[in-house]
């Protein structure tokens, strides 16, 4: 066998134990857990920004619709999940947005 | 329930009887040791803003109606000091009682008796009263509150939690079965919920998963809470784990007691139908679905303008709220609603929402109860995380479930049904009974823009104004296939009603599938893509 061809070894400790083993690709690809931060709102689905209906500065409520996203034949309202201040708009109308691109951002 | 003790001390003296005071005074005594609490055990449940166990059982059950059994068992194990714990109860409890009339068996674990730990004992208790609810043919409510596993009982306490999943196999399809998480249920212990049919959880309560935040930052070096790893409203809305969310114990019990009258006793039975209402909105289907069939609208609207008395108890709410399933009564009898949500990501079919629905409808089969589709979506997904996530084994769960299902199946097709989307949401092709359409419904492979840009492509580029060649060929798309009647004029669509027809179309397709039989090919059984 190559040094190419060797799989690399790695190691996993579960209950005080080190195990030699190897990774899935999935588990060695796998993005750390990093916590939601509630002040950014990303897109859910790729699309197109139809309108936005919210403006730097504004005060909105839960449920308040903040854009609308046209994706999968639908004019999708993107809504606020919590009561905020908007501090940015990431966005205009017309622009096409990939999943979880940054939409708006919160004070 | 033992009589009071004052009512036994006054009998004379020397009466044949005189044994008789004894053995009940020493009944009360020991049924009073027996169903008592540590009090400081209980104080720091309290604390927790938990009720104790058997405060849990009264508020779930019917006054009066629970009755206990194997009060008295106790745990055998004589290592690591455990010879000397008397555990009452050996920290679950168990028995009979009714909800609303309906018949249920039911356990608690009791956490202030060794923190609800499970050996040997507690679980034998468990599996016996599983047995009888099996036998019985009623419901199995089982409250889990409990630290784990007793470990002084080594692999005993294992072989417990085996014979609880076991039963719960089997028990499957059999009995309904609803898991309440009312404390921590953690490592192996979860995976009995997770073999039930609904798992309640309760906001800051709750706790679910299988390795704590504390073995995840030794293993891979992740630091989370316990909460935002699997609290309530994490596996109510992210895992897909929980099928009902509440925000205190006293509304999770009423969650549970409304779940309970919409469901049958058992797969021989039919849930228990109650006096037929109208529906109580006022709001006209036609009003709720805007005419462009890309406005998105809630579609549970849909579901109270057709439903009896508007009353719809939505399963899953927060999960993949892409699809909508819950149940509602039609004409007094249950049934088993699906619908897409256009509110949400546009109502399409994805990983999870195919996995939510196929669940579903799984059970609707197997407890009798008839499946309503309310269709109006643009397709499935796209997306390399769905494609890598598997959305083709995942949707494939959908169809089977549809297919498999031989309960009546009534399908409306709202507005849009596209591609693979329409086949899997129970056209007549897996299997529907009756599929009605409304007028402005839409049935074809994608929309009209997609299909001619796909199907002109060639002519489109070759013309001399592009753009207008374009807008004709959708147009003429349009009028072929934009509607339910090329549908209809193949039989694919039973009848295309008028929106305020659909109540009246779907009480009389029900009443006409009442005796509704469908043999299948002798199997034991399919092998499903899960």
């Amino acid at each position: 066998m190559t040094a190419a061809q060797k799989p690399i070894r790695q190691t996993l400790t579960l209950h005080d134990t080190v195990y030699e083993t190897v990774f899935t690709k999935k588990f060695a690809n796998r993005k750390p857990y990093a916590p939601k931060d509630p002040r950014r709102l990303t897109a859910i689905i790729p699309g197109l920004i139809l309108q936005v209906l919210a403006a730097p500065g504004d005060s909105v409520l839960p449920g308040q619709s903040l854009l609308i996203l046209e994706a999968m034949k639908m004019q999708n309202h993107i809504t606020a999940h919590h009561e905020a201040c908007i501090k940015t708009l990431h966005v205009a109308p017309g622009d096409m947005v990939t999943k979880g691109q940054l939409l708006v951002e919160f004070a | 329930m033992g009589a009071p003790a004052s009512a036994l001390i006054d009998l004379p003296a020397g009466s044949f009887l005189m044994t008789m005071p004894k053995t009940m005074k020493d009944h009360a005594a020991r049924h009073a040791e027996a169903t008592g609490t540590h009090p400081e055990a209980a104080r720091r449940q309290k604390a927790q803003g938990k009720r104790l166990a058997r405060e849990r059982i009264t508020a779930i059950l019917d006054q009066d109606s629970f009755h206990e059994y194997d009060l008295f068992v106790e745990h055998k194990c004589l290592d690591f000091g455990m010879e000397k714990k008397q555990l009452r109860g050996d920290g679950v409890i168990t028995g009979t009682g009714t909800i609303l009339g309906h018949p249920v068996a039911i356990f608690a674990q009791d956490f202030t008796v060794a923190g609800g730990s499970l050996g040997l004992a507690h679980a034998r208790k468990i599996t016996k009263i599983m047995d009888h609810a099996i036998k019985m043919g009623i419901p199995l409510i089982g409250i889990n509150d409990s630290g784990g596993a007793r470990i002084q009982e080594g692999v005993n306490s294992l072989a417990g939690y085996g014979e609880i999943f076991y039963r719960n196999t089997l028990a499957s399809g059999v009995i309904p079965q609803l898991s309440i998480i009312l404390g921590p249920c953690a490592g192996g212990a979860v995976y009995s919920p997770a073999l039930t049919d609904f798992v309640f959880v309760v906001d800051k309560i709750s706790k679910m998963f299988i390795t704590g935040p504390e073995v995840i930052k030794t293993v891979l070096g992740e630091e989370i809470s316990m909460e935002d790893l699997g609290g309530a409203r994490v596996q109510a809305e992210l895992s897909g784990n929980a099928h009902f969310y509440a925000h205190s114990e006293a509304e999770c019990f009423e969650q549970v007691k409304r779940l309970v009258t919409f469901i049958p006793w058992n797969n021989r039975k039919k849930a228990e139908p109650v006096n037929a209402i109208p529906s109580r909105t006022e709001i006209s289907l036609e009003a709720i679905i805007p005419a462009e069939s890309n406005k998105p609208y809630d579609v549970r609207d849909v579901l109270k303008a057709v439903c009896d008395g508007s009353d719809f108890l939505e399963v899953q709410a927060l999960w993949a709220a892409n699809i909508v399933v819950g149940f509602a009564r039609l004409d007094g009898r249950t049934v088993g609603i699906v619908a897409n949500q256009p509110k949400v990501l546009a109502g399409v079919l994805d990983v999870d929402s195919s996995d939510k629905a196929a669940r579903f409808i799984r059970f609707c089969d197997a407890f009798d109860i008839p499946l309503v589709t309310f269709v109006d979506l643009p397709g499935y997904l796209p997306g390399v995380d769905q494609e890598h996530a598997g959305v083709i084994r995942h949707g494939a769960k959908l169809l089977y479930a549809y297919s498999e299902a031989t309960v009546p199946k009534i399908t409306v097709i709202l507005r849009k049904a596209y591609g693979g989307g329409y086949i899997a949401m129970c056209s007549r092709h897996l299997g529907a009974d009756f599929v009605f359409a409304w007028p402005r419904a839409e049935i074809a492979v994608m929309g009209p823009e997609g299909a001619a840009n796909i199907i002109f492509k060639g002519e489109i580029a070759a013309a001399a104004d592009p753009e207008a060649f374009r807008k004709e060929k959708v147009r003429e798309y349009t009028e072929k296939f934009a509607s339910p009647y090329v549908a209809a004029a193949n039989g694919h669509v039973d009848a295309v009603i008028a929106p305020h027809q659909t109540r009246d179309f779907l009480l009389h397709a029900l009443e006409i599938s009442e005796g509704k039989s469908e043999l299948r090919p002798a199997r034991k059984h399919g092998v499903p893509p899960f």
